[in-house]
């Protein structure tokens, strides 16, 4: 209502007939589903590490074994010595279901978003760099003034601006694909069908060292997301990535 | 004119949802009375899990039928083979241990034509075969070792599995473990009664006497000490119904994640 008119000032990205949609449904909806997931993946994840919080490289790893680097943390299973005189609760069983059913939602899910974005142009318009912003003189000054916080131009409220773009790019077409097939390779009835899904990898302790490694740079992306949102103005993105209406002028100005 | 176009639009709009959803429901329907006739679903597949490992065990079991587990070579053998914590075994276990496990036992009953109790040294008889595989541990560790015995197959045809069953049920000295596979996992050629390890016999920290070796699935689906197996068309009447001691314990029935 009042923000509707709010939305068509002057220098505004967006045109007036579409002011308030911001984000898509599908886009919104995908990405609380996602959200969802991680952190089901992420918390799982954690428990089931904590049962053995040791990586290794190559194929096999075991007590017996010298660990790549061990996690500072006392284990949930009495087979790992830890210097801890203690195990943690073990959460194993219900974290295990949870995190193969969330990981078939986040993949389905994930699916669905990246085979429509090819169709609805979300790709292409508010994904892939502009082709005038594919400089490194452009690159560099977008990363200056990300280090500097600059605020973020009144259009960062309609469009991605270039190290967004270049993140999400990153995140749905490296690190997603990434911590899929690291998570794959370490079923052995999968790669009895697919060995080079492990093979590829140096091994199954290696996929599982990787996976590790792919979540956490996963959740790196998460904090400084969400940090990004806060600095943006966390309700005009929140009610834009909710409601898919945004306009509301930045809130810290 | 244009007001019965605009409405004729709506309930041809209307139509179509409705269509559409009655559709993607119907084929719900037959997608999951198509996956139970095809041994799809797992029979933990109830409560709020269900979802993912009836999809995880449906893709595998269908991308998985006739795929080998990868063999290692011997140069790959973990030295040692790790034996993992286990319970304290029961006196009847060391009873038998002390006698050299000459008087160890597999039943085998069910859905058989010709049920049988068969001693360690009638096992060892049949042709056996070897494989270099991967033991892994749902918590992380995992070895290679090679592992000797009878395919389970071999011991099947020897009882003669009726045209009916379609899980195998097999159970440890130790009470509280017990586990079942569908056909497709007890036919398989590398599904064995293990009773060697590199060259020796299966120590009793890796299972032995008789362990059954499943490389396709996590190590908890490969149970130690087994004396005892049955043949089934049903899960129903184990347990609590879910398959195996696993689901009970709050893990999944198939471990081929």
């Amino acid at each position: 209502m009042s923000d509707a008119v709010c939305v068509s000032s002057p220098g505004s990205a967006a045109p007036a007939a579409t002011a308030t949609a911001r984000h898509s449904a599908l886009v919104r909806v995908t990405h609380w589903i996602t959200t969802l997931c991680f952190f089901a993946l992420l918390v799982t994840g954690f428990e089931i590490v904590i049962s053995h919080p040791r990586f290794y490289w190559g194929e096999t790893g075991n007590v017996l074994t010298p660990p790549l680097f061990k996690l500072p943390i006392p284990s949930s299973r009495s087979l790992v010595p830890t210097g801890y005189g203690y195990v943690m609760p073990d959460q194993n069983g219900w974290s295990r279901y949870l995190h193969f059913q969330a990981a078939w939602v986040v993949v389905l899910t994930g699916l669905l978003y990246v085979v429509s974005s090819f169709f609805t142009g979300h790709l292409r318009k508010n994904l892939l760099p502009h082709k005038a912003d594919l400089s490194w003189r452009v690159f560099s000054k977008a990363v200056a003034n990300q280090l500097r916080f600059a605020p973020p131009s009144a259009a960062g409220a309609w469009s991605y601006n270039l190290l967004q773009r270049l993140a999400y790019l990153f995140v749905i077409f490296v690190l997603f694909p990434l911590v899929i097939w690291t998570g794959l390779a370490m079923s052995p009835a999968f790669v009895s069908a697919v060995p080079a899904t492990v093979n590829l990898l140096g091994g199954q302790q290696s996929a599982r060292t990787l996976h590790f490694f792919v979540s956490l740079a996963l959740l790196l992306f998460v904090l400084v997301h969400v940090v990004m949102v806060f600095l943006a103005g966390f309700r005009s993105r929140m009610r834009a990535m909710i409601t898919g209406r945004a306009g509301e002028h930045m809130e810290h100005t | 004119m244009r007001e019965s176009s605009s409405r004729d639009l709506s309930r041809r709009k209307l139509i179509t949802t409705g269509l559409a959803a009655a559709a993607g429901a119907a084929g719900l329907g037959v997608a999951a009375r198509m996956a139970q006739k095809y041994g799809l679903v797992p029979p933990d597949h109830g409560g709020i899990y269900g979802l993912g490992e009836t999809l995880t065990y449906a893709s595998q079991r269908l991308l998985t039928t006739h795929s080998l587990a990868r063999e290692f070579s011997r140069s790959q053998i973990s030295k040692p083979p790790l034996a993992n914590e286990m319970p304290p075994l029961n006196d009847e276990f060391k009873r038998l241990q002390a006698g050299g496990f000459a008087d160890w036992r597999l039943s085998v009953n069910g859905m058989v034509a010709r049920p049988a109790s068969f001693s360690l040294d009638q096992v060892k008889s049949y042709p056996s075969r070897s494989q270099i595989t991967m033991l892994q541990c749902e918590e992380g560790w995992s070895y290679i070792a090679e592992w000797i015995g009878v395919p389970l197959a071999h011991v099947l045809d020897v009882v003669g599995v009726l045209p009916q069953a379609r899980y195998v049920v097999y159970f440890s000295i130790d009470p509280g473990w017990w586990e079942s596979i569908d056909m497709a996992d007890a036919l398989h050629p590398q599904t064995f009664l293990a009773y060697g390890m590199n060259g020796g016999e299966l120590p009793v920290g890796n299972g032995g006497p008789l362990r059954l070796r499943l490389p396709r699935q996590l190590g908890y689906k490969s149970v130690k000490f087994i004396t005892h197996m049955t043949v089934a068309d049903s899960l129903k009447g184990f347990g609590k119904g879910l398959g195996s001691a696993s689901p009970e314990a709050g893990y999944a029935w198939y471990a081929g994640i």
